[in-house]
């Protein structure tokens, strides 16, 4: 392991011991482009063979998947900010909350005070972490990182431990329920050794979904943000390009239009395996005084 | 266009990062509007009144190409001193019959041929027959010489009616009509304008949904003044385009899936008004007509020998006899009619599913279920069918599944990837597509189904002797099952001596030497290549990229493109340089193919009494065009009117705020007791409605509720309602809600969002409700149709039913169900007719 | 678990301070049953009795070695059926003995509780000796005392990676508890074990028991205390609804159980009855934190509050 080999910026190929390895490679979704058509998803699932994922209505705008799973590796977010007069009309001033119940409408809110109405959509994925929470805590090795950077589950290996489920600071990965094993997006592995477009993007037909080496994509996308924050769109910032971020930058990175958690995402996630040394010297600690209190109780009384 | 058309969408992404500006206009917020520059709530059915005002602003303004628009359109052409505009009358134009809802044309006409004008019968006949499809290629017959002035000035010139009637088409008006804001309004009035001229182009695309109303044509032709206006036809990035609702509907009307017409928009023989071929023929070609129709005959003649080979001959008009005619209305709405009124004994149905997907769904299955016999073939087990024991008839006991007399037949077909042919896209281009896999089970293709079809049915009337059935014994039909390619190259045409295959259109011969399947494919397997299948990627040639696939006719890729050069034949500018006049070479040339005669010059003028194409000048781009120009007036050929003018949607919740004519007074009425309409303005239907597409399901929802993939995106049936109707009518998101009309009452999960905006219109909010149609009682999700709710009133031109737009109530919670549902709908109908009074 | 299936189960709106997608989780609650809780006591439980069996071993306490030494052998068998219900392939167990992986908790605890298991396993069958042909017996007895004291000597890892195999995911609530969750079971699993003691020894002999009792409620006391305080927000879900619940009556029942075991040195009754109440105690302490951690999975505020607030910070200090 080399001295950055839990936190920090790193190329994660290399680092796994592939010393040869091609470019890393990744996801550029540029929510500003989306039109929510879904085909990813569909295209993930038809590449993949991912189950489907029943019928529900959700009552959250156009969104029936309601997040990743085990059997949704592309997820398509649609949120809807009503302009504030659109607001005041509906007489439904008052604070509100923006992610609500079932039963409330979608998208309302008015803490980013709007003269348009907003309808953004987002293909979100697995971010394939440079520091991978799911990857680091697998006790089986059935989560492994490939010649690409990319982080992928060996199913014949899994055992739906499901400890990777929680250890995702993006709430990912998830175990299938029916068959116990846990599932993600695998960016098409067994399609980029081929060469080949990874499904998504492939099927993408606003190019919302860019596939790539990532330090070309990461270049594309600064001159996107630029672009866009000249023609007028502020608001516009890149999530999850930046290597020294909590997870040493994301393989899939976004251009979002909104803050983060506006689409489900953490605004600033930390891989929970960064703090591992201090956690062990902390359980030694407690260990320590556990066995002292031992100690003490048979050594230090009469009866 | 993002919503039901994701693939093509991303060129406007494209163009968008590339600056262009988007402005998308549509009663609801959708996936469209949201990557739009600027979205446009309008109210459903009012668009001729926003087109109109486009049309008043760049008249009022001056904006229009000038240049272009006196030399290419027949804005400078004088019309009739017995025409009288809608100013004059209060929404009607000159000539109207109230008895039978038709008008008699010969006012509309150019001065000095009134006598050319439709009289009341023909134009009846026309609506019955559809005829405006026939226009699709060529305009209606006008005569070549016409009084004009050049200057615009004449009161009754063109330009001049123009200008008078949309002089009331105001941005208040257009405020006042369509609940559109003014500003908004002018926006994309300057918009449009400013990307107009000698050095630029705007093009304009609409999807199908624009041709379901009862003016739908007349929609489309408001679309079609303002291009003309500001020189946008015939010249690169302009143009006039449909967005399809599926992969091939241009080329199921080039080769039609329609009663009224025949291969290439030769129109189907009427049996009174086409008793004899020659009357057929010169009904077509109009033998004082300019134009390339003129050579019609070779056309028909070639058609005819396809069919029927060597028993086609001179002497029997080329089996003429043995062409069915036409007796009157034979559309699907009528056809229905006759089913439920037991007229109609069988029927086929091919890759359709009318039990969700056509209008007044319960007429529709009402009459299946009265049929001897019923073909349907399908990919799935659809609700058409199934309808006789599992449709929302039976729960009310309309349908006796028992007793339900219909024997349904379902074949299994074969999908798109499972065969191989053409898909034929709006820009005319035909695509030849491979078979990617055999069809599973017992699924097969269509040239499979009819080949057998044919084979078997001349099997049991071999021998017969009975006149009607010597047009199928003489049919050529092989005995082996053809290929795509085989029926292909038949459509190509060839010569019937030597089997060569014919170069283009222009070789097809009237005195039976050649074949041709369809005239204006021909060429499509010119040299024996198929050209369709022409597949050379973009950046390995130039930006017309003409060496993909093949565009009808004669490969021009884009059509009059004559007119993207001045009157002399030089480019409008170098910006928009396309086809030109080449003097030394003494041809036309440029990228693309030129439509036009290659060596006629922009100089030449026919003779008089030139007739056909040696009518043409040399500066008339507008070459199928009876008088070789762009129609901002349509002296014949429309059945309700010479200019589009707003009329309200046949079921409306306001009075007509431009003139006293609510509704389009030659608009098709069935008028029986199954198929009501809402009264006008009516407050028990106090709502309107609009319905559409949604991405993630295909049309009646036959190819996609039967795949999990695509249910599970968008897996119930819902409605959309703004936050303030929801408050009115105390409806809660994803609650239930049920929707009345006076044909029925349907149920769907709610949605309330802000993408849905209640608009001001002439005084008084309206509320609209939007709707997908996609849902039915088969697949891996069900829910109530859409479509139930509407009712069948058609344009006159096309017979396309009004589909977009209709009044309506809406409640909260679920619809009863059984005999208390026919009770519900008898109760809104018989309290709406009370209020009427 | 599909995020569709977290409908019936979202958390009360909260207030207007903080943006989310409808409510949803950010991260995803772990898939664990209550197995896992479980196991949380009988890894404890298991790490306590044999420290127990061990001391009086030591010390020359019987009954404290026969009580610890079974109670550890029979919590580890408990402890191993937890784990392995709790997989979703459990047919696949073994698959955790293909690598040991340091960054991976769940591996080293693994190993960890492999080398307890054995060591744990031979000590306890070192006391049925006296049951078996006397050869074997005697060459079993000082091998059961080997494993007793190797069992002794993983048993603090056994007690406190756990406390690591929480802190290690991103559930807002264990994360944040890392520095202080592993006295928090350390104090449990010293506590379960001296309930042991005090449950399975006459009170001439459960001396060390009870002050274990007191040492190991002390260390748990404090570090639920810093828990349930020291974490701004995030100690809130351990202080509400049923984690609240659960701690609370841990701590009562850790109250009992210590009182009892200081007053009732002369009733076996007494003491019996105060080491039923240690272990109560330790299972509520358990499965309170464990459902603690769940529920601020579930409710988004727990994510993006407390990463608003340090993006604040990094941004102020900028």
């Amino acid at each position: 392991m080399g001295s950055n080999s839990l936190y920090g910026p790193l190329d994660p190929a290399p680092d796994a011991g592939y010393p040869d390895a091609p470019p890393r490679m990744g996801f550029f979704t540029d929510t500003s482009v989306c039109i929510g058509c879904k085909a990813c998803e569909v295209a993930c699932k038809e590449w993949n063979g991912v189950p489907d994922d029943g019928f529900d209505l959700l009552g959250s705008s156009y969104d029936n998947t309601g997040g990743l799973s085990a059997n949704s590796w592309r997820h398509v977010a649609f949120i809807e900010q009503p302009a504030v007069d659109a607001l005041a009309a509906a007489g439904t001033t008052g604070p509100q909350f923006l992610g609500m119940p079932g039963k409330d409408l979608p998208g309302r809110t008015l803490d980013a005070p709007r003269t348009d109405f907003r309808w953004l959509m987002m293909s979100n994925v697995c971010k394939h972490c440079t520091h991978a929470g799911c990857l680091d805590v697998c006790p089986t090795g059935a989560l492994f990182r490939t010649e690409f950077g990319t982080v992928v589950v060996q199913e014949d290996i899994c055992n739906g431990c499901g400890y990777c489920v929680p250890a995702c600071p993006y709430g990912v990965i998830d175990r299938r329920e029916d068959d116990g094993r846990a599932w993600k997006c695998t960016l098409c592995y067994d399609r980029i050794g081929d060469g080949l477009t990874p499904a998504c993007a492939q099927a993408c037909p606003t190019q919302s979904i860019q596939y790539g080496e990532l330090d070309e994509l990461r270049g594309r996308a600064r001159e996107r943000v630029e672009r866009l924050r000249g023609q007028g769109v502020t608001e516009a910032r890149l999530y999850g390009h930046d290597p020294e971020d909590g997870v040493g930058g994301d393989g899939a990175f976004f251009l979002l239009l909104d803050e983060p958690e506006v689409y489900g995402l953490p605004p600033d996630p930390v891989v929970s395996t960064r703090d591992l040394p201090a956690m062990w010297k902390r359980a030694g600690l407690a260990g320590l005084a556990m066995a002292a209190a031992v100690a003490v109780s048979f050594l230090g009384g009469r009866s | 266009m993002a919503e039901a058309h994701p693939v093509g969408f991303q060129y406007v992404v494209e163009a968008k990062n590339r600056g262009a500006k988007v402005i998308h206009i549509d009663p609801r917020f959708t996936r469209t509007s949201a990557l739009a520059h600027t979205y446009v709530p309008m109210r459903a059915g009012a668009d001729i009144a926003f087109l109109g005002g486009v049309i008043n602003y760049i008249l009022s303004n001056e904006k229009d190409f000038r240049e272009y628009v006196v030399a290419y359109t027949n804005a400078s052409m004088i019309v009739s001193e017995d025409f009288r505009d809608t100013e004059d009358l209060d929404g009607l134009f000159s000539g109207y019959d109230p008895e039978l809802n038709v008008y008699d044309q010969s006012s509309w006409q150019y001065a000095g041929q009134q006598d050319e004008g439709q009289e009341e019968g023909e134009a009846h006949t026309d609506r019955e027959t559809a005829s405006g499809l026939e226009q699709e290629s060529h305009g209606p017959p006008v005569p070549a010489d016409v009084p004009r002035d050049p200057t615009l000035r004449h009161p009754r010139c063109v330009f001049q009616i123009l200008k008078r009637h949309y002089a009331r088409y105001t941005p208040e008006m257009v405020e006042r009509v369509c609940g559109v804001p003014r500003d908004k309004f002018d926006e994309v009035c300057e918009a449009w304008t400013a990307n107009s001229g000698r050095e630029r182009t705007t093009a304009l695309v609409y999807s199908v949904g624009w041709t379901q109303h009862s003016v739908g044509v007349q929609y489309i032709r408001t679309g079609a003044i303002i291009q003309l206006l500001l020189g946008n036809m015939g010249r690169p990035g302009g143009g006039v385009m449909a967005l399809r609702g599926h992969a091939s509907i241009q080329g199921s009307t080039d080769i039609p899936t329609l009663f009224n017409l025949l291969p290439g928009y030769l129109p189907m023989p009427h049996h009174r008004q086409h008793e004899t071929f020659r009357q057929w023929i010169d009904a077509i070609r109009n033998p004082e007509q300019q134009g390339f129709w003129a050579n019609a005959e070779a056309y028909a003649v070639s058609l005819l020998k396809a069919y029927w080979g060597d028993a086609a001959t001179a002497d029997n008009d080329w089996g003429y006899g043995w062409l069915p005619r036409l007796t009157g209305d034979h559309g699907t709405y009528q056809q229905v009619l006759d089913m439920i009124d037991g007229k109609i004994k069988g029927y086929f149905l091919l890759g359709q599913n009318p039990a969700v997907g056509s209008a007044h769904g319960k007429a529709q299955r009402l009459g299946m279920a009265n049929l001897d016999w019923l073909v349907v073939r399908d990919l799935f087990m659809i609700e058409s069918a199934t309808f006789w024991k599992d449709g929302p008839e039976i729960a009310t006991g309309e349908i006796v599944p028992e007793q339900c007399r219909t024997e349904v037949f379902f074949m299994p077909a074969a999908s798109h990837a499972e065969k191989e042919g053409t898909f034929t896209q709006t820009q005319r281009m035909l695509q030849w597509r491979e078979k990617a896999l055999d069809p599973p089970g017992d699924c097969r293709s269509e040239l499979w189904f009819f080949h057998q079809l044919g084979r078997l049915v001349r099997e049991r009337l071999a021998g017969s002797t009975l006149p009607r059935d010597q047009g199928l014994l003489n049919l050529t039909w092989a005995d082996e099952e053809p290929t795509g390619e085989d029926v292909l190259k038949e459509i190509n045409g060839f010569d019937v001596a030597t089997g060569e295959l014919l170069p283009t259109f222009t070789a097809l011969k009237a005195d039976g030497s050649t074949a041709c399947g369809c005239w204006i494919y021909s060429g499509v397997y010119a040299g024996g290549v198929n050209q369709a299948a022409r597949r050379k990627p973009g950046r390995e040639q130039d930006w017309v990229a003409r060496e993909w696939g093949w565009v009808w006719p004669a490969d021009r890729r884009t059509l009059y493109n004559r007119a993207s050069a001045d009157p002399e034949g030089r480019p409008w500018s170098e910006r928009k340089k396309y086809v030109w006049w080449d003097p030394e070479a003494g041809e036309w040339t440029g990228y693309d193919v030129p439509d036009f005669e290659k060596n006629k010059p922009p100089s030449y003028r026919p003779p008089d009494g030139a007739t056909g194409v040696a009518a043409i000048s040399g500066d008339d781009p507008f070459i199928m065009q009876g008088d070789g120009k762009g129609w901002l007036y349509a002296p014949s050929g429309l059945i309700e009117g010479p200019l589009p003018t707003h009329y309200e949607p046949a079921e409306s919740t306001v009075r007509n705020p431009l003139y006293g004519q609510q509704a389009n007074p030659a608009r098709k009425v069935y008028d029986r007791p199954d198929n009501p309409t809402n009264p006008m303005a009516n407050d028990v239907y106090p709502y309107v409605f609009t319905t559409s597409r949604l991405t993630e399901h295909h049309t009646a929802g036959g190819m996609s509720r039967q795949l999990a993939y695509l249910s599970e995106l968008q897996p119930e049936m819902f409605v959309e309602v703004s936050p303030q109707l929801a408050a009115e009518r105390g409806l809660e998101n994803l609650g239930w809600a049920h929707i009345v009309t006076s044909r029925a009452a349907i149920e769907a999960r709610v949605l309330v969002t802000d993408r849905l905006t209640p608009l001001r219109v002439d005084g008084r909010t309206v509320h609209q409700i939007w709707m997908p149609y996609h849902w039915g009682s088969a697949g891996l999700v069900t829910g109530d149709s859409a479509n139930d709710l509407i009712g069948i009133t058609l344009d006159p031109n096309v017979l396309i039913q009004e589909s977009k737009v209709g009044t309506c109530d809406i409640r909260p919670g679920r619809r009863p169900v059984g005999p208390a549902l026919l009770e519900l709908v008898d109760g809104y109908r018989k309290r709406s007719e009370d209020h009427g009074k | 678990m599909s995020p569709k299936g977290s409908r019936g189960d979202r958390p009360m709106v909260p207030p207007a301070d903080f943006r989310s997608y409808y409510g949803r989780p950010v991260v995803r609650p772990a898939v664990w049953t209550h197995d896992v809780a479980a196991y949380l006591f009988t890894g404890g439980l298991a790490a306590g009795s044999a420290l127990l069996a061990a001391g009086g071993d030591a010390t020359g306490r019987p009954a404290l070695r026969r009580a610890g030494r079974t109670t550890a052998l029979g919590a580890l068998l408990a402890s191993t059926y937890f784990l392995v219900a709790d997989l979703g392939r459990p047919e696949r167990f073994h698959h955790m003995l293909r690598v040991a992986k340091p960054t991976s908790p769940m591996s080293m605890g693994t190993w960890i509780l492999s080398a307890f298991g054995a060591a744990a396993g031979v000590s306890a069958v070192a006391e049925a000796a006296p049951l078996l042909p006397a050869p074997v017996g005697r060459l079993i007895t000082p091998l059961g005392t080997a494993g007793q004291y190797a069992a002794a000597a993983t048993a603090p890892a056994l007690a406190t990676y756990t406390a690591v195999l929480l802190s290690g995911t991103a559930t807002p609530s264990w994360h944040a508890a890392y520095p202080d969750l592993p006295f928090v079971f350390a104090g449990s699993a010293l506590a379960s074990g001296a309930g042991v003691g005090l449950l399975g020894a006459p009170v001439s002999q459960a001396g060390p028991a009870r002050r274990m009792a007191v040492l190991g409620a002390a260390l748990e006391l404090y570090g639920a205390h810093r828990v349930e305080t020291s974490k701004g927000i995030l100690s809130e879900p351990y202080t509400q609804g049923r984690p609240g619940r659960l701690l609370r009556a841990g701590r009562a029942l850790t109250a009992l159980g210590v009182a009892g075991a200081l007053l009732g040195r002369r009733s076996r009754v007494v003491s019996g009855l105060s080491g039923l109440s240690l272990l109560a105690a330790s299972l509520a302490t358990r499965f309170g934190i464990f459902e603690g951690g769940m529920a601020s999975a579930r409710d988004p505020k727990y994510t993006v509050v407390p990463q608003r607030e340090r993006l604040a910070r990094r941004a102020a200090a900028d």
